[in-house]
């Protein structure tokens, strides 16, 4: 079974989002989302200052035998970007919910309403 | 019955074991209306008429020492490249999906890829596109993807027309549009446009379809200054004497693609050869086509397999960088052994015979009455002669001399009528070059 | 350590490079290339084509790819210097032979596909797959339908499909097969309207099962004025039987590496050529082969079509495999061609047979068999987590090439399996065996299977690594 951490919300295309405060959220995606895609060598994510949308794709996942594209789960503006998945892309392999987040988007406190608790997101992650 | 093995025993047995009596009850779920009994095709053959009907139809091909280029160029091959290249070990091999199964073919395309990258001073190439034109067009595309939003490439008039032809084809699916850029008439090389309009690259042929060498350092620096890619179309081969693009004028050309055939490729008549196309690292995720890595096992072995699938169309379906599958494979092949074969220097050894050939035979056929040399640039081993009649006559009346003298500019709406592109290889001997200048003295006497 | 062609290296003196070329021009740093000696290259090669399967070597069930034998006959014949040796630009007085032999091809294909006429230019299938939805754009723009954008393509179709069609410049939309291997009329005809340009289909499927209603399917797309498209790697299953002109295709590619026998040679070269309908002639990608009434041979160029959708490569395509596949289909002859798809069903519907006595589980049981047919081991999976990839690994330690796995994408844990006409059925019963001892592995020890291969040149490779370090060139 692939770890699901109560505090995040979930978005149904498999991201994860944790509420930092003050209209902050870091993104990433989920260890379902990893398990499926398998070893991952590229990451593709939108740059600082960028506007995202809600269920609108905003970047690439590659891995040695899939292609995913990745969904924003909330609409604002990255304000910053894990660089070091450039280099490391394992790490959403290995810590998806620690060094592996993916960027970091400044939002209205109503951005992720339509997001899911842990025990929805757990429903979609097992079928 | 030719290359079935079965014997009425054995297909007796097992038509019984799939529980039929005869082998169309095999195709009982295809309705019997779309069944047809017999097609319009000729008795089958043994081996012994097959093969002599067809060496009847090889001869009736006129044998001619070959003075024509045009983007496909007779060179020697070392008989080894095809004694090797032709086992079947290789031959008979598919696509090295299988890894462990194909490590063979994956370290020759690896080889292969390091020899290109070495010829082309960029980092990555892959393993082969269907030619040079096609490989052209996958480098358009390539080049609008990276620069994302522009809609059109600039095509020097001076490339090979077959490969414009090409571009206008496989760039008109998606309403790409081509800009000309004019060549200088009386030099025959490229005016630097006036501004870059929406266009994505720029291509630069070296040589051009003339032959001539163009002065590449300067129009790769106007692409950059106007923000485009440089797009490098160059021979291979010439390559081992010319300024790799890599380092063309201060940042180096973006992408080389040319025609392959050059190393090791037989002529047969126009195909198969193979596309190259090299780039930067940086824009390796945009390149078409396959790509090999040397990676370990599980236990720490050195080994090859392929790489950044997820580039290719069967992982990304309709966004792959390109529908390519089957590529030109046991091209690739063939060619990574030529290279070896001839080495580095043999290579640049190949390069010098072929230039020095062709400034002899240049200088010989300037020498008969009413010819001239329109053009007085640097060349590699093509040139352009100008006759006093239609060059397409002088060529027919050559053929009779046993010469495949060379190719109309005029087939290609190029130049005037009198103009005859001319290629020398090191395939030819004085003499060789001797007897050209005889039998075209005597087709103008009498023309 | 392998042994890399880098390691061979002799010193060789500096070549003088020519003076009349200005020095701004010429290369400027050394070629860096390797100088090995004639014997070290012959070995070098000759030992790495040692670590490949091929045909020649083993028995290679790789479905959708038809890996039958490639007659050694017609290798010797396009290496005749007469055919090796020409240059494409000779004048057509000077190639009459050649043009004899593609001429010949192109009508012995019309007559195998039931179409009007063909085209050999396309170099592989995918590039026939181009020049296929390319015509089928052009005939809607010169019937002034601007609006058809749309191009259906089953989701089980091979990825070249969708992305040849994108390439030319169509909106993709993916249908659904049902359980039984059909399409989903349902879904077809929701999407059946003015903006559908056409259809591409596979027949038999990619599933291994002929679409029974192909009639109907080609009735109700005509009747929203769309276009047929066969993809043509099937061939094989129907050859000198069931010809897709009849089917209501309008336009084909067909892989002469496949069906006609030309090697593929560890990935190309191939060859696509396509076939169209009268309608279509006028589209056709140039050249064409065409005979004068006094029997001469010429290429026709943009003078004589032009409505071509134009040229795909530089000359005249890859003619050194069209010449191979002319002396295939020649050897064969009327009767040889429908022997193909009789034995190759045969052998099909045997080894689907046999498989499932030793316990494998047919994808659809209650169909008939191909050319080719689908295992799904998810039974296995669930049992031990053995997986398709696993199986195919284990199978390379007996010295038998690996089927297709996880293609088509909607069979979880599928292998495709086309044996081909050209195999004995010893070959086939001794993999019956070795598939049966590997399932039984896989019951028993998985962990066999899952550190397999054991006795190749290497196990496993490490594919992340490989896209992370991207070391794809080198020998410094
Ligand atoms: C079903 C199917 N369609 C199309 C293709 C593409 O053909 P090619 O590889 O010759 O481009 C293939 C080949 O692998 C195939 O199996």
């Amino acid at each position: 079974m692939s770890k699901i951490p109560e505090t995040l919300r979930y978005s149904d295309t498999h991201e994860w989002v944790e509420d930092l405060g003050g209209g902050r959220y870091r993104v990433g995606i989920t260890d379902h989302a990893q398990e499926l895609l398998g070893d991952l060598v590229f990451v593709e994510a939108p740059e600082a200052d960028k506007a995202i949308r809600a269920g609108a794709v905003c970047g690439v996942l590659e891995s040695v035998k899939a292609a995913a594209d990745l969904y924003a789960p909330l609409d604002g503006t990255v304000v910053e970007r894990n660089d070091g998945l450039g280099d490391n892309p394992q790490w959403l392999n290995e810590d998806p919910y620690g060094q592996g987040w993916i960027m970091v988007v400044e939002a209205d406190a109503s951005a992720g309403d339509g997001l899911m608790d842990a025990a929805a997101y757990a429903k979609i992650a097992e079928v | 019955m030719p290359y079935i093995a079965h014997d009425a025993a054995e297909t007796a047995a097992m038509l019984a074991a799939v529980g039929v009596e005869r082998l169309d009850q095999l195709f009982d779920e295809i309705p019997p209306v779309l069944q047809v009994q017999d097609m319009a095709l000729p008795e089958g053959l043994s081996e012994m008429a097959l093969q002599r009907e067809l060496e009847g139809r090889a001869l009736a091909n006129a044998p001619l020492r070959c003075f024509a280029g045009g983007g496909a160029y007779a060179h020697h091959i070392p008989a080894i490249v095809w004694e090797i290249a032709g086992r079947g070990e290789f031959y008979s091999a598919y696509t090295p999906y299988q890894a462990e199964a194909s490590q063979g073919t994956l370290q020759v395309i690896y080889e292969y890829q390091s020899f290109i990258t070495r010829l082309t001073g960029l980092e990555v190439s892959n393993a082969s596109l269907y030619d040079g034109a096609s490989g052209l067009a996958e480098a358009c595309l390539m080049a609008l993807r990276i620069q994302g939003g522009d809609k059109s490439i600039l095509v020097p008039e001076n490339l090979l027309p077959g490969w414009r032809r090409v571009l206008d084809s496989v760039l008109g699916l998606q309403d790409i549009r081509l800009v000309s850029v004019p060549y200088d008439r009386a030099t025959g090389t490229l005016i630097l446009p006036a501004d870059a309009g929406d266009a994505a690259a720029l291509i630069i042929p070296q040589s051009n379809a003339l032959g001539l060498l163009e002065p590449v350092d300067a129009l790769t620096d106007w692409a950059h200054a106007h923000g485009l890619l440089a797009i490098a179309v160059v021979n291979p081969l010439a390559l081992a004497l010319l300024k790799a693009p890599g380092v063309w004028g201060t940042q180096g050309a973006d992408m080389a693609v040319g025609e392959g055939q050059p190393l090791g490729i037989p002529l047969s008549g126009g195909g198969p050869y193979f596309g190259f196309l090299a780039c930067r690292k940086a824009q390796v995720r945009q390149l078409p086509g396959r790509l090999v890595a040397k990676t370990v096992d599980g236990q720490g072995r050195e080994g090859f397999c392929l790489t950044l699938q997820a580039r290719e169309q069967h992982i990304r379906r309709g966004k792959a960088t390109s529908n390519i599958c089957t590529n030109q494979g046991l091209m690739v092949t063939a060619a990574t052994i030529h290279m070896a074969a001839l080495g580095g220097y043999g290579l640049q050894q190949t390069a010098v015979l072929c230039h020095e050939r062709a400034v002899r035979l240049r200088e010989l056929l300037a020498g008969v009455p009413g010819v001239s040399l329109p053009y007085g640039g640097a060349f590699f081993h093509e040139f352009v002669v100008r006759l006093p009649h239609a060059a397409v006559a002088v060529r027919d009346a050559l053929l009779g001399y046993g010469l495949l003298a060379g190719l109309p500019l005029s087939d290609w709406g190029m130049g005037e009528a009198g103009d005859l592109l001319v290629c020398a290889t090191e395939l030819l001997e004085e003499a060789d070059l001797l007897a050209y200048r005889g039998a075209l003295t005597s087709v103008l006497e009498t023309l | 350590m392998s042994d890399s062609i880098f390691d061979h290296d002799h010193h060789v003196p500096a070549v003088a490079l020519p003076s009349d070329i200005p020095a701004a021009l010429l290369r400027k740093t050394p070629l860096n290339l390797p100088n090995p000696a004639e014997l070290e290259v012959l070995r070098h090669y000759t030992r790495l084509s040692q670590k490949n399967f091929s045909i020649d070597t083993q028995f290679y069930p790789l479905g959708s790819c038809t890996m039958k034998y490639n007659p050694r006959i017609a290798h010797t014949m396009a290496a005749l210097p007469g055919f090796a040796r020409l240059h494409p630009d000779t004048p057509a007085q000077g190639m009459q032979g050649l043009l004899q032999v593609l001429w010949e091809l192109q009508e012995w294909l019309a007559a195998t596909t039931g179409m009007a006429a063909v085209s050999l230019t396309p170099a592989a299938g995918a590039q026939g797959e181009l020049a296929g939805v390319a015509m089928i754009r052009a005939y809607h723009a010169a019937h002034g339908d601007h609006g058809r954008r749309k191009m259906l393509i089953p989701t089980a179709a091979h990825g070249t499909n969708p992305a040849s069609a994108q390439m030319a410049g169509f909106d993709v939309v993916e249908i659904p097969n049902l359980a039984d291997g059909d399409l989903d009329m349902a879904f077809l005809d929701q999407h059946l309207g003015p903006d559908i340009a056409g259809i591409m289909l596979t027949n038999p499927s990619t599933l291994g099962v002929f679409e029974r209603r192909i009639t109907e399917i080609a009735a109700r797309v005509h009747g929203a004025g769309g276009l047929l498209y066969y993809d043509g790697a099937n061939l094989n299953a129907i050859l000198g039987r069931v010809r897709p002109g009849q089917m209501g295709f309008d336009a084909m590619h067909l892989n002469l590496h496949k069906t006609f026998a030309t090697p593929h040679g560890g990935g190309g070269p191939g060859a696509g050529a396509v076939a169209v309908q009268e309608r279509l002639r006028p589209f056709l990608p140039l050249p064409v082969v065409a005979r004068e009434a006094a029997g001469a041979l010429r290429w026709l160029d943009e003078g004589d079509l032009p409505r071509s959708i134009g040229r795909l490569s530089a000359h005249g395509g890859n003619i050194g495999v069209l010449l191979r596949a002319h002396a295939y289909l020649r050897r064969l002859g009327r009767a040889g061609v429908g022997r193909v798809s009789a034995y190759a069903a045969l052998n099909a519907n045997y080894l689907l047979r046999e498989l499932q006595r030793v316990g494998y589980q047919a994808a659809f049981p209650e169909r008939r068999a191909s050319h080719e047919f689908i295992l799904s081991v998810s039974d296995l999976q669930k049992a031990t987590g053995i997986r398709a990839l696993d199986v195919a690994k284990r199978l390379l330690d007996f010295g038998i090439h690996a089927p297709t796995v996880y293609f088509p994408q909607l069979v979880p844990e599928c292998l495709l399996i086309e044996p081909t006409e050209t195999e004995s059925k010893a070959t086939l019963d001794r993999f019956v065996t070795v598939m049966a001892q590997i399932r039984r592995e896989a019951l028993e020890q998985p962990e066999l299977l899952r550190e397999a291969p054991h006795h190749l040149p290497v196990g496993r490779l490490d594919e992340a690594l490989a896209a992370r370090r991207l070391d794809v060139a080198g020998g410094l």
